[in-house]
């Protein structure tokens, strides 16, 4: 990979970026997870690479019950990108916390936990089982994800309605010692995403996780029926990362203008190098998750913050927060 | 790593076509020592900023742990997509990115057991070196090969070596007995005894395979053709239903509980016109209105 280089100036030592972030309280090594639903609980990726290195492991949505998810095929390729039609395959909050959480707190691990559910009182039910769990001090927070378009209204999601995030994110808010950062996953397959983000931060998120995967659909040309037996499911890869970046961009500017209140927000969506992931930082992202990627390259998530640290220190960055939304200060206004 | 897992730049020493397929050699350091009949590797296709982001799945043919170059793995593809064919179309010192080896490998018997190898296609791949695992074992190997025609047989010649009999079927009958291979198998498994039928190969011959082995007092271990996105355990995409040793049947992952399982645990009764539906019964299955 080519690298962009300017100048340097002063010493020939260079220490290393620091790349420390605070998230909602919350102080992190790294700004690099995995993503919900691309890493399932650890086990797998940790084959391939120390899960310490990473700020947080994003844990596969969990739902109160065990869940078989949809038939086969479950997914399509596309270009630079994949459709995905699984429908929230797991094992329930109580399997979850008994075995897979407890197994991420022994390696040392820290969960940022991702939870689902059919109705706003499933969330607070798994938020609550979550939060009595013996494993519950690996958990540097929970993400709340009411974007999942793999759900049986397909893509008719919380998220869509501003009232409906809010009530789901203010019922597991209760349910979680104030330490604890809640985030939003919101989808992006909104007319107002804006609107979306006041509500979740305004019934208590404390902070934003954008995006989840769009909503979409392939029909097998040879057979002429959709291709994944969901028939619609989630698009992502690096062909949506525009609308990421465009995503944390509306949020972090209205930030910016005082119209939301100032909550990090973990970036996410078609992230496959360090310089992708510098796009959604320079957009306002204070955290980067890595998700389709990790299915063509198990050890993308760490490769892409050795990236992102290279990177940031070719560009004369000292610290990793003062990327955060820089692009915002760049940008003449007119 | 641990698990015996590695991420290598596997670099491409032979390429060469055998019938409809591409026939591929990589030195894959580290590779070869840990891997065992039936298990796979994850190729990525297309070079760092291909838009074909989902790796390709195969049967390992062959390793060889200590060749002139190093340890090597071979691979089988038949070049149907935009994967396939770049992965056809590389030349001599081309890099891949190759992950392995992966899942579960063929179940040996503990006793010098009759077995009977199936092989529908270029799933035909991974019995050859199955078969001398087995014969070291003092097992009596008889392999069928099927395919729709002469073209789409992988392996005759060298099924000729690795087993001690060799059955080949093909639809139109341009090679061997003209149909499919679960019309031969019954006698195949009947004359020789078999207390094993291993297979690989399309769903449906896998079906067949369970069924006749099953009639004839064999088990069956069949390698599953599940797509994947990952083959690594993380994207979720390549499950099927199996019933469990708790009798439940749960949508498990082919790349890691399998891709080998015992014929007679697959949910077979759930698959239909190449797509396969959650078992009421299973564990987690949508209610009203599904997931």
């Amino acid at each position: 990979m080519s690298l962009d280089t300017r100048p340097q100036t002063g010493t020939t030592t260079q220490t290393a970026v620091d790349m420390s972030v605070d998230l909602a309280g919350v102080t992190l090594p790294s700004p690099m997870m995995t993503a919900s639903g691309c890493a399932a609980n650890g086990k797998e990726l940790a084959r391939f690479f120390d899960l310490r290195e990473l700020g947080a492991f994003v844990t596969k949505s969990v739902m109160a019950q065990p869940r078989s998810g949809r038939g086969t095929p479950r997914m399509a390729e596309t270009p630079s990108g994949m459709l995905n039609s699984i429908g929230l395959q797991g094992p329930g909050i109580r399997a979850f916390v008994d075995q897979d959480l407890a197994w991420l707190k022994a390696r040392g691990a820290r969960a940022l936990v991702s939870i689902a559910g059919n109705t706003s009182g499933e969330f607070a039910d798994v938020a609550a089982t979550l939060r009595a769990s013996d494993a519950f001090d690996a958990v540097v927070g929970v993400e709340v994800n009411i974007s999942c378009p793999n759900v049986a209204n397909r893509g008719l999601v919380f998220a869509c309605d501003p009232l409906a995030s809010a009530k789901v994110v203010a019922l597991v808010r209760e349910q979680l010692p104030r330490d604890v950062p809640v985030f939003a996953k919101l989808t992006p397959d909104v007319t107002d995403i804006v609107s979306v983000a006041q509500a979740c931060v305004k019934a208590g998120a404390d902070g934003l996780t954008m995006i989840n995967t769009l909503l979409g659909m392939v029909i097998d040309t040879d057979t002429l029926r959709p291709q994944v037996a969901g028939v619609t499911g989630g698009l992502s890869g690096p062909a949506v990362r525009p609308v990421a970046v465009r995503a944390i961009w509306q949020t972090r500017a209205a930030m910016l203008e005082g119209r939301l209140p100032t909550v990090p927000v973990i970036g996410v969506g078609g992230v496959r190098t360090g310089r992708d992931a510098l796009e959604l930082v320079a957009a306002g992202a204070s955290a980067v998750q890595v998700g389709t990627a990790t299915f063509n390259d198990p050890s993308a998530p760490v490769r892409v913050g050795r990236e992102l640290q290279e990177l940031l220190q070719q560009k004369g960055f000292h610290r990793f927060t003062d990327a955060v939304g820089v692009a915002h200060e760049r940008t003449a206004r007119g | 790593m641990s698990a015996g897992v590695v991420q290598v730049t596997g670099e491409l020493i032979a390429s060469r076509r055998a019938g409809s397929y591409h026939h591929l050699t990589f030195v894959a350091p580290g590779l070869a020592e840990h891997a065992r009949p039936g298990q796979f590797v994850a190729l990525a296709v297309g070079g760092p900023t291909s838009a074909n982001l989902l790796r390709r799945c195969f049967s390992i043919h062959k390793v060889s742990p200590s060749g002139t170059y190093g340890g090597t793995v071979d691979v089988v593809v038949s070049p149907v997509g935009p994967g396939t064919d770049w992965l056809a179309s590389l030349r001599a010192h081309d890099e891949v990115d190759i992950v392995g080896p992966l899942g579960r490998a063929f179940p040996l018997p503990t006793e010098p057991v009759p077995c009977v190898l199936v092989g529908g296609g270029y799933g035909s791949a991974p019995l050859f070196w199955l078969a001398e695992a087995l014969r070291e074992r003092g097992c009596h190997v008889e392999m069928v090969l099927g395919a729709a025609t002469e073209q789409k047989l992988f392996g005759v010649v060298e099924a000729r070596r690795s087993a001690d009999a060799i059955t080949v079927t093909t639809d139109d009958g341009s090679a061997g007995t003209r149909g499919w291979v679960s019309d031969v198998l019954p006698e195949v498994v009947r004359r020789s005894g078999a207390a094993v039928v291993y297979a690989c190969g399309p769903m449906g011959m896998l079906k067949s395979v369970t069924d006749v082995a099953t009639a004839e007092g064999a088990v069956a271990q069949v390698a599953v053709e599940e797509s994947m996105a990952c083959g690594v355990g993380v994207c979720m995409t390549c499950v099927l239903p199996v019933t469990g040793n708790d009798g439940a049947t749960r949508m498990v992952r082919s790349c890691v509980e399998g891709p080998v399982f015992r014929g007679d645990r697959v949910r077979w009764d759930a698959f239909e016109d190449g797509m396969c539906r959650v078992p009421a019964d299973a564990v987690g299955a949508p209610r009203a209105g599904g997931h």
